[in-house]
């Protein structure tokens, strides 16, 4: 008895705090959202000032509040990132089921086709997708939704294949269920919990590829507050000794990655305490 | 044995180029970008003569089948066509940068090898010690902090506060490349190499650590020890042994990561090699340079992986004295 | 047999092994105690060849370990052992291991599979105990999964009898092994304690064990519950002592192939009393409240308050 009160009070510990991060990232994203445009403006009295009580990240090469700048920019980025991991999921659970229940041929395709991916390297692929949609951010969010299904992919290609060897869905076979009456009632069940991981841990490398494509100059035209815009911007200042630029903004965005890495692995240990060990 | 395994892989190899060059061209030909206009906004003043030279190689008026086909015989008579941002034969320009970016690379790759491996084995063989509990924290924490911000932060501390490192390039500005010496060379590469290796140790030291562990709680071990063997001799005789083959093929196996991640490095140090090119070149619609940088990068992975997968039938004795 | 005034090569007092467990998914506080071996005492002599048996999942592989010093770093020892009059101490098991005390392993995965066979039997006279046992020279370059199950068994066996041990401890040598194999196994243990060496053999094939060796302890769920004279397996059920082994004895399949009802019990869940009185057919309440203390018996030991002398022999 006292084992369980135990085990319940550890699962308790940890949604609280998977809890506490979903408001605390939330309530970051919504106030990137509600910002007014000007409170990140152009104010070229107060240009390339370092951070002082009235600008706590300092402000920019033309006076805009980086502040300000950074919590748009990082929303701009949660948005485009979750939203390409979003149809990443998609895809990677329509390719694993197809995989795993299609015939031979299927698996083999899928499987080439992944190498395929695992072929060129995502950078290179992201820009050549970019450059196809002729850049900005239909671009940045295609490249990213075609480059990270893989892994999700295999992950639910296995969970699948396992499930269909259980004695279960044979029965359930048996007694003259049809595919999709199986996949909605014995299948989905098992797979949502592994989706819902994956797809979350999926955020934070999502997000920090469209941070990355934005510094090269793809994705979002300038004017625009991406994270990554802004950190490409802070190169040009870098020898003026304007540090604030770089180190702030860049630093908001690794705690926020590590914030949502960190509500994934919990997640993952809510759902299934038996890969919470390593 | 080894030479239809390697056959087989040339297949794979040449099936997935083909593959990687369809869609390539196929996405190239979807952008809105126009190829021969952005030419010749790029050139200038061009002559008629000029003008239906380009559409000639572009062929802008036949169908997408038949340009993917003149462009494909072109490239198999090594023509890659011309780079309108450096106005020279791409394949020039591929081969040229491909040396700066190979030794950025292999800098990298070999500083992340050791390091990765290195500090995996400290983690292995410490099990959840305040070694391992320390390094496998630095190692999540660096999986989540993007290589061009760690660039930038370098670039600032170690170039413009301290100065130690020049601030980019990888020779001195306004020097002719023969008179560059090795050491400026290696000077201008240590950031950017530290930089991409940042990127890639952590995998190589997780991955080291689990296999170490798995050696460790194994039979052989166990029996080592009840043959008076310390921790030191358990280590060098059989950790070192059973642990670094995986490693290795794992670190060829991430040529991928490698070269994505020096994309995003050179951009930052201003490094001319293909990563900053490849970058230029969609940026400034060099379709021909973009072509040829996303073949020879997909060539340069599989090179990687089928180093990966041969280096497995050389060293492993299961398969090397089977074969025999 | 050897001369009880001898001092015994390895003689064991009272020892215990227990594992702290973690309760997994919980923190530090759900800390528990397992208990795999408790109150074991034993001695073997030079010459002299003791077999431990029991079935598997007795925890008697966890002895060796225990006797070499190379058990888990969450493992706590008790009681006290003595190689040759000497209290042993980790520091001490640390020299005698692969020195003084040699181990044989179960099968070719205690060898390092990256490793040739020479690399991992190394010493004087390699080639002398090579040709001793049968083995053709080239098995130095062999790697392990080149050798067949006969030469591994062999190649094992191999690296114990070239560190010249006093003691050598074998831990079940012949699961997986033809008859011919095994006897061929169990002979070199003959052999090698017959040249002046103690053998400890531990098995789970009791029937093989008494035709090779001097005793038998026989192991139950941690304990050693009887300590028999090969002779006594002879015999017949009456020349043993504990309800055990006469069960055991039974079992056989020349005996009657009886088998025996219930399960051992596992380390965790271990009856308060006796652990065999559960199955026992001669318990009492006694029995269910109080483990009984080791005892002599006839030239033997038993752990049991109701064994008998055996009447026709002993009286």
């Amino acid at each position: 008895m006292k084992r369980d009160k135990n085990r319940w009070n550890k699962r308790t510990k940890v949604l609280i705090l998977t809890v506490m991060l979903t408001v605390v990232l939330l309530f970051i994203y919504m106030i990137g959202l509600l910002i007014p445009g000007e409170a990140a403006g152009t104010d070229l009295r107060h240009a390339g000032q370092a951070p002082s009580w009235a600008h706590l990240f300092g402000t920019d090469n033309l006076g805009r509040d980086l502040l300000m700048r950074s919590l748009k920019g990082l929303s701009v980025s949660m948005t485009v990132g979750i939203a390409a991991s979003c149809i990443s999921a998609v895809i990677a659970i329509l390719v694993g089921i197809a995989a795993a229940i299609g015939s031979r041929h299927v698996d083999g395709v899928v499987n080439w086709i992944i190498d395929l991916m695992m072929g060129i390297p995502h950078t290179v692929l992201i820009i050549l997708i970019s450059f196809s949609l002729g850049r900005g951010l239909r671009g940045v969010l295609a490249g990213i939704a075609a480059t990270h299904w893989t892994s999700l992919a295999r992950l639910i290609r296995g969970e699948v294949l396992q499930l269909r060897s259980q004695h279960y869905i044979a029965v359930s076979r048996r007694l003259g269920k049809t595919s999709g009456w199986i996949m909605i009632h014995h299948m989905l069940p098992h797979l949502a919990p592994q989706f819902t991981v994956g797809l979350i841990l999926m955020f934070p490398h999502a997000i920090l590829h469209e941070a990355s494509i934005s510094f090269l100059g793809y994705g979002l035209p300038p004017e625009q507050p991406a994270i990554g815009i802004i950190l490409a911007e802070s190169m040009r200042y870098l020898s003026a000794g304007m540090w604030w630029m770089a180190v702030l903004p860049g630093l908001m965005l690794v705690v926020i990655v590590l914030m949502i890495d960190r509500m994934g692995e919990n997640l993952r240990k809510v759902i299934d305490p038996c890969s919470a060990q390593e | 044995m080894i030479l239809k395994r390697f056959a087989i892989y040339l297949i794979r190899v040449f099936s997935l180029l083909f593959a990687v060059s369809v869609i390539s061209f196929a996405l190239v030909s979807a952008s809105p970008v126009d190829p021969v206009q952005q030419y010749i906004m790029g050139a200038g003043p061009v002559s008629g003569e000029q003008r239906s030279e380009i559409e000639a190689y572009w062929g802008v008026d036949r169908p997408a089948a038949e340009r993917y086909f003149s462009w494909t015989s072109a490239l198999l008579h090594g023509d890659f066509g011309v780079s309108l941002l450096y106005r020279r034969p791409v394949i020039e320009i591929i081969s040229e940068r491909f040396r700066n970016s190979l030794a950025l690379m292999m800098c990298a790759w070999v500083f992340s090898g050791v390091i990765g491996y290195s500090l995996g084995c400290v983690m292995g063989m410490n099990r959840d010690r305040w070694q391992d509990k320390i390094i496998r924290k630095l190692c999540y924490l660096l999986g989540s902090i993007p290589t061009f911000w760690i660039g930038l932060v370098f670039l600032m501390v170690f170039a413009v506060v301290l100065g130690w490192f020049p601030v980019g390039f990888s020779t001195p500005i306004g020097m002719r490349d023969s008179e560059v010496t090795i050491w400026q060379r290696l000077h201008h590469l240590v950031l950017p190499a530290f930089t991409l290796s940042l990127m890639s140790f952590s995998n190589t030291a997780l991955h080291t650590r689990q296999k170490m562990i798995d050696v460790m709680n194994s039979e052989y071990i166990l029996f080592a020890r009840a043959r008076g063997e310390g921790r030191w001799t358990l280590f060098w005789r059989h950790g070192l042994r059973n642990t670094v083959l995986p490693a290795v093929t794992l670190q060829f196996a991430s040529f991928a990561e490698l070269f994505g991640g020096s994309v995003l490095a050179e951009n930052v140090f201003s490094y001319p090699g293909l990563g900053s090119a490849v970058a230029a070149a969609g940026l400034n619609s060099d379709v021909p340079l973009l072509l040829g940088i996303t073949l020879f990068s997909t060539l340069f992975v599989c090179v990687g992986n089928m180093t990966a997968n041969l280096l497995y039938g050389i060293i492993d004795p299961q398969i090397r004295e089977v074969r025999q | 047999m050897a001369n009880k005034q001898d001092v015994p090569v390895l003689e064991v007092d009272g020892l215990s092994v227990s594992f702290r467990m973690y309760d997994d998914t919980d923190n530090m506080l759900a800390q528990k105690n397992l208990q795999v071996i408790s109150d074991l005492s034993m001695h073997v002599h030079a010459g002299e060849v003791l077999a431990v048996a029991g079935s598997s999942g007795s925890g008697k592989s966890l002895l060796a370990s225990a006797i070499l010093g190379i058990l888990p770093e969450n493992a706590a020892v008790g009681g006290a052992m003595r190689y040759q009059g000497q209290e042993m101490t980790p520091d001490s098991q640390r020299r005698l291991r692969g020195t003084e005390i040699a181990l044989v392993p179960q099968s070719v995965s205690f060898l390092d599979p990256l490793m040739r066979v020479g690399a991992q039997v190394h010493g004087d006279g390699r080639a002398h105990i090579f040709r001793r046992l049968g083995l053709p020279e080239e098995t130095v370059s062999c790697y392990p999964f080149q050798l067949s199950g006969g030469m591994a068994r062999r190649v094992l066996v191999s690296t114990a009898l070239i560190t010249n041990a006093q003691l050598i401890i074998a831990d079940e040598p012949t699961p997986g092994m033809s008859l011919d194999q095994a006897l061929e196994a169990l002979r070199f243990f003959r052999e090698t304690a017959d040249d002046g060496k103690a053998v400890i053999l531990i098995t789970h094939d009791i029937d093989l064990a008494f035709s090779f060796a001097d005793r038998i302890a026989v192991f139950y769920a941690g304990m050693i519950v009887e300590t028999a004279r090969a002779e006594d397996f002879s015999t017949g059920a009456d020349a043993l002592r504990h309800p055990y082994t006469k069960a055991l004895w039974r079992a056989l399949p020349q005996n009657g192939f009886e088998p025996i009802a219930g399960f051992q019990p596992y380390a965790g869940s271990m009856p308060k009393g006796c652990p065999f009185a559960p199955r026992c057919s001669f318990r009492s309440p006694r029995c269910e409240q109080e483990i009984p203390p080791i005892r002599d018996l006839c030239e033997g030991e038993v752990r049991c308050f109701y064994a008998q002398p055996h009447q026709g022999k002993y009286a």
